[in-house]
């Protein structure tokens, strides 16, 4: 499946992808200045970025084959789609146990706490179907969407 | 702590209607221009630090920045002017010498701009180079005085020649005055596009060796990161005597930029000033020079051309003569416009002259005294577009070079801050937080775009002037007409007035 791999080696800690990650999942579809203007109440970033200066990168969901998140789930709200691979959080089902936070390999859950008490978790965008925010707005080529990461592809 | 008497140079403009607080701007401001305001909750901006680079107008993503010089006016003085007061206000903090980068940024007439091209009309036909083949390929090195030939084939080998796809190089900018990452951009660029990049005088990085075949290794007055395999590394060799931005001055690299990279490069302690003196101490004549010439042929069997490079000043039509003489295969000329990622200021501002008349002056001299073909030329110093190319072309140049205008394609917006090693863009920069904002693949299709638009611009001149390959504009100075020029810079140019 299609994958978000980050390259920290040009992750320039700008945050643009959190940014354009909260505008994307907001009730003002990607207008950035109405999401931070308008929005009282603005989605939480799912994605991260880590950074331990001079070292940076963007983390978010993995969409592991085998995820763990979906297991542990109490209510079953925490679903990989059989066909595109995509691990998403069903939010109404979602009662906020917070298991899969722990379970977690990657920190990649985050706590929605705004309403309804909710796992937040990257969804690779896929309602709108095309390059996820995050990349699309990457001013340095440092996430790439592909089937393979970058380091095998280019091992070619 | 006494009074500061600097004023901010810039003031920033913020959008409040636009800014959503998101810092990316803080984030990305090397001088801390921005600052956020935990209690306030708000991004607030510092003017004085500000050195108007447009990172953070470029990155913003609601576009809610903008910069402008700031309003503050001193009384009116044509005398003393702001920059004049300003600078004896820093000299008198400081009791330095004042520091800038990149080129001559001051009003002197821009010849270029005064030099008009030809097209052909009626008499001769026009070329459409979408419809034939137009050739740009450039050979530079020495050619023989005349051509032996024996059942079709030459009597003896050509001296060692650099094929250029078009007449375009990359001039030498040092790893350490510029980042890894833009080395490396310009390295890739020149190997995609069939044309050179210049090491510069900082040694050749282990992961640019690759681009060899596309690398004029430089050797000047520090020795820097010069061996045996640097040597044959590349495919040519390039002796620095001087750049235009600071004849007569060597280079002066900090410490602070002597990180672990440019020390192995350098071959020089971690964190040690790295000083380039003025002079080589080992050339004071052109027979000197000719001694490093041919001491660098020796090294690597006679098969690299040898170029050497002078800063465009009074006397450099005998000079250039006399580095013909000495054995140089290609005379490189850089104009007083040509950039720097230091030098002092009034040195840039006041010392050389235009590449323009250098280059009328050189290619006479040289013809008049019938050795023209016995080195080829190539100028650099602020060649800004396609018609720069071709009008020096037809003064007689056999190539160009290019930095100011490359760095620009990388992302380099004129700050001219170079020297503080605090480059936003990740170029003229040492630091691992701002390197990486250059990505080297980025880079390199931004600078092989620039050579393929200005390569396609050049081919529409030569097809308006009904040329079809570059060799028969070369010295062509009939395809100049002066526009604004008094006789006596005619004159020097070898062109005649617009009319004529």
């Amino acid at each position: 499946m299609k994958r978000v791999y980050a390259r920290e080696e040009y992750c320039v800690g700008c945050k643009l992808c959190e940014i354009h990650c909260i505008a994307a999942h907001s009730k003002y579809k990607n207008d950035l200045i109405k999401t931070f203007k308008k929005d009282t109440n603005p989605p939480v970033s799912r994605i991260l970025v880590e950074e331990n200066k001079p070292v940076s990168f963007a983390l978010q969901c993995r969409h592991c084959d085998d995820a763990p998140c979906t297991k542990a789930c109490i209510v079953g709200a925490m679903q990989k789609d059989p066909e595109t691979g995509i691990v998403t959080n069903e939010e109404d089902r979602c009662v906020g146990c917070w298991t899969c936070i722990l379970v977690c390999p990657y920190g990649a859950i985050q706590r929605d706490e705004r309403g309804h008490k909710v796992a937040s978790k990257c969804d690779l965008c896929s309602e709108n179907g095309k390059v996820p925010a995050c990349v699309e707005h990457c001013p340095n080529r440092a996430l790439e969407y592909g089937e393979e990461p970058f380091y095998l592809a280019k091992g070619k | 702590m006494s009074l500061n008497y600097m004023t901010p140079a810039f003031i920033i403009e913020r959008d409040k209607d636009r800014c959503i607080d998101c810092q990316v701007c803080v984030r990305q401001c090397a001088n801390e221009a921005h600052k956020w305001d935990e209690e306030e909750q708000k991004v607030y901006s510092e003017d004085a630090n500000c050195v108007n680079c447009h990172r953070c107008v470029v990155m913003c993503p609601t576009r809610a920045l903008s910069v402008r010089r700031f309003p503050l006016e001193f009384r009116y003085n044509a005398n003393w002017t702001p920059e004049t007061i300003r600078a004896i206000y820093l000299q008198a903090e400081t009791g330095g010498v004042l520091l800038t980068g990149m080129g001559n940024d001051r009003p002197y007439p821009i010849y270029w701009d005064h030099m008009l091209l030809n097209a052909s009309q009626v008499t001769n036909p026009s070329i459409d180079p979408l419809r034939e083949p137009m050739e740009l390929k450039t050979y530079l090195g020495r050619k023989p005085d005349f051509l032996k030939i024996k059942n079709g084939k030459l009597l003896e080998d050509i001296p060692p020649q650099l094929e250029l796809d078009v007449p375009i190089m990359f001039s030498a900018m040092s790893f350490g005055s510029i980042s890894l990452n833009a080395h490396k951009s310009l390295a890739a660029a020149a190997q995609q596009v069939g044309t050179y990049w210049n090491t510069g005088e900082g040694g050749l990085h282990r992961d640019l060796v690759q681009y060899g075949d596309h690398t004029i290794v430089q050797v000047a007055s520090g020795r820097f990161g010069i061996n045996p395999d640097y040597l044959k590394a590349g495919a040519a060799i390039e002796i620095k005597i001087g750049q235009g931005a600071k004849p007569g001055i060597g280079g002066h690299l900090p410490g602070e930029k002597v990180g672990e990279e440019v020390s192995k490069t350098r071959m020089i302690p971690l964190g040690t000033d790295a000083l380039s003196p003025a002079p080589h101490h080992d050339i004071y004549s052109i027979e000197d020079l000719r001694q490093l010439i041919y001491s660098l042929k020796e090294a690597t069997e006679y098969q690299k051309p040898v170029f050497v490079k002078i800063a465009a000043v009074h006397n450099v039509a005998a000079i250039a003569s006399g580095i013909v003489r000495a054995g140089a295969d290609v005379v490189v000329i850089d104009g007083y416009r040509g950039g720097t990622g230091a030098a002092p200021l009034r040195t840039r501002d006041s010392v050389g002259i235009p590449i323009e008349f250098a280059l009328a002056a050189v290619d006479t001299r040289l013809r008049e005294e019938g050795i023209r073909n016995k080195a080829s030329l190539v100028i650099g110093g602020s060649i800004r577009n396609s018609t720069d190319i071709v009008k020096a072309i037809a003064l007689g140049a056999d190539a160009v070079y290019i930095g100011t205008g490359a760095l620009i394609a990388l992302g380099c917006h004129l700050c001219q801050k170079c020297y503080t090693g605090k480059c936003n863009w990740g170029i003229a920069t040492q630091d691992p937080q701002l390197y990486k904002r250059l990505n080297p693949e980025i880079g390199a299709e931004r600078a092989a775009n620039l050579l393929k638009a200005w390569a396609h611009e050049i081919e529409e001149l030569l097809g308006g002037m009904g040329i079809n390959a570059l060799e028969s504009l070369r010295g062509n100075r009939l395809m100049l007409r002066g526009i604004g020029l008094t006789d006596r810079e005619l004159n020097i140019l070898g062109i005649k007035a617009a009319g004529e």
